[in-house]
């Protein structure tokens, strides 16, 4: 009897995680197929109303979605050539720097920003950096600039993060011979370590893009949401996922709504793709492809 | 001693339960009823009619209240061809409408709207024109109608929403503002952004005007809950609900509850002034 119960119990742990899988695959499925069907009349009309011309005027019967899209991309663009270097300084300072005082206050304070929800940032940059934007470029302080500074805080300790873990066992594991030829810590890193860490540098770079490209607070609250390209960094620009939270906030149904799926479904397949290619990095990290 | 520790806890949680219980008086219409409600039509009226259905819907579960936009055209076609029990419009009904369909109105709230500056902005009256040729980005700077020489900040509401409707209707006489406006999405928003920025220039529901910003006068109208009540300020219209023929059962309930205090203050949240039952 006992060998027959342990082979049931057995069977039923090994159903229960399948079953699991397999409706978090058909939910996922789900969502795919649904965002796309209803998206395709949308992508399917070429007309005056198309979603794919750069003038949103619903009052004329003007739905185009590209002004967000590029709003989207260059927001997250600029806040990764911010963030990128920024972050690459930080892991350098840390892991170069074992005995400073400030190292255990800086990694708590980077765990403790990553877990802050982009709201708060938003509030708080409401009232501390747009009147700072506003006195330096001019205008309403709602722009590009302000967006693409708290984006940057908002993906900066999690890009410092991922970079940390990925040079830090590097940097160990050549520490005791290097630093016995002479070379310093600094020195073994910028040689030797960051050459072999280019899919760490990249995988924490599209972390990053697609954090900054799916976060909608941000720039809802900081951006200005002018539905235009935006000539400089004074400008107000409107992001997708922006432009989403403010026409679902009144219509219901209706053109305008409708247009939203195209959206939606743009905005989940720039994700799901970045989502794929980190896998990828991820999946050549761990078989550890990178150090040969 | 421990009586008096049981005593206090009793009347601490009475003390927690009675606001509870006041609030759901207006509720006690909806007990024994069940079935769907639809309700359909103006964008101005969803804040309203959303939070109402909730409130309906967490005391009687065995109620289905479903809200849709569509704007008031909508709202007249929905509800006269049956497809919905409420047809919402932010106007009044058309004769021909009337006697096509047999609508009953039921105006419920006055959705007011003021223009408002920074109140550090010396500039506090404007004339229409002004204000319309701000918004269309023909005067860019406030010192061309009397203000600092300061580039003019504009904000907008986003599409869709009442408080932008009724503005570009009656206040820039269904102009459209400038593609390189601002938007936020919600009076708070406005309020806190026009009391950021000396020189922006924006528009919240009258219900929401405070001491933080500043309304300004329009061809000699103040905005104010009074003025706009007895018709001397103008950039308002009437919220109404139409049904077909006089309401029964459910929906003669949820109109009704509209009118009492606690929809009331549903519509007052909203930004905007309750008229009560006319």
């Amino acid at each position: 009897m006992m060998p027959q119960a342990g082979a049931h119990t057995g069977e039923s742990r090994a159903a229960l995680p399948a079953l699991a899988a397999g409706l978090a695959l058909l939910g996922i499925g789900l969502l795919f197929a649904m965002v796309i069907i209803a998206a395709l009349p949308a992508f399917l009309d070429h007309g005056a109303g198309s979603v794919f011309t750069w003038s949103w005027r619903p009052y004329r019967g003007e739905f185009g979605i590209l002004a967000m899209l590029s709003g989207s991309v260059i927001l997250s663009v600029s806040a990764l050539l911010l963030a990128w270097p920024l972050a690459l300084a930080l892991c350098f300072w840390i892991i170069t720097s074992p005995r400073s005082p400030f190292l255990v206050p800086v990694r708590g304070c980077l765990r403790l920003m990553t877990a802050v929800p982009t709201v708060v940032y938003g509030f708080a940059a409401v009232f501390l950096i747009t009147p700072l934007v506003r006195a330096g470029l001019g205008g309403s302080g709602f722009c590009w600039l302000a967006a693409a500074l708290v984006l940057t805080l908002l993906v900066l300790p999690t890009m410092a993060l991922i970079m940390e873990a990925g040079l830090a066992p590097r940097l160990s594991a050549l520490c005791p011979g290097g630093l016995a030829v002479g070379l310093d810590r600094m020195e073994l890193l910028w040689f030797f370590v960051l050459p072999l860490s280019r899919k760490t540098l990249l995988a924490a770079a599209l972390l990053g893009l697609g954090r900054a490209f799916g976060d909608t607070l941000v720039p809802l609250m900081l951006a200005g949401n002018a539905p235009q390209i935006p000539a400089g960094p004074g400008d107000s620009l409107r992001t997708l996922t922006a432009h989403m939270a403010l026409v679902t906030a009144n219509e219901v149904g209706g053109a305008a709504y409708n247009s939203l799926f195209a959206a939606g479904a743009l905005l989940l397949a720039v994700t799901a793709l970045t989502s794929l290619m980190l896998r990828r990095i991820q999946a050549a990290l761990d078989t550890g492809a990178e150090q040969q | 001693m421990k009586r008096i520790v049981t005593l206090l806890s009793v009347l601490f949680m009475f003390a927690l339960v009675s606001p509870a219980a006041a609030r759901a008086a207006g509720l006690e219409a909806f007990s024994g009823l069940k079935g769907t409600l639809d309700i359909a039509g103006g964008t101005a009226h969803i804040p309203v009619m959303k939070e109402a259905a909730k409130n309906i819907m967490q005391a009687n579960p065995d109620i289905r209240i479903t809200v849709a936009g569509g704007g008031s055209g909508v709202g007249v076609q929905n509800v006269g061809e049956g497809l919905v029990q409420i047809g919402n419009t932010g106007r009044a009904l058309k004769e021909g409408e009337i006697q096509k369909y047999g609508l009953v109105s039921w105006p419920f709230a006055i959705d007011g709207v003021a223009a408002v500056v920074n109140q550090a902005n010396p500039v506090g009256s404007l004339s229409k024109d002004q204000l319309k040729k701000i918004y269309a980005g023909e005067i860019t700077n406030w010192k061309e109608v009397g203000g600092n020489d300061a580039a003019i900040s504009l904000y907008v509401r986003e599409d869709g929403s009442g408080t932008r409707e009724t503005f570009e209707e009656r206040a820039l006489d269904k102009g459209q503002a400038s593609d390189k406006s601002n938007v936020v999405s919600s009076n708070g928003a406005m309020k806190t952004a026009v009391a950021q920025d000396k020189n922006a220039i924006g528009y919240v529901g009258i219900g929401h005007l405070d001491t933080s910003i500043k309304g300004l006068i329009l061809d000699g109208m103040t905005p104010s809950q009074e003025n706009a009540k007895n018709g001397s300020y103008t950039v308002t219209r009437l919220l109404y609900m139409n049904t077909k023929g006089q309401p029964e059962g459910l929906t003669k309930a949820f109109i009704e509850y509209i009118y009492t205090p606690e929809g009331e203050a549903i519509i007052a949240k909203a930004g905007y002034i309750p008229t009560g039952r006319q």
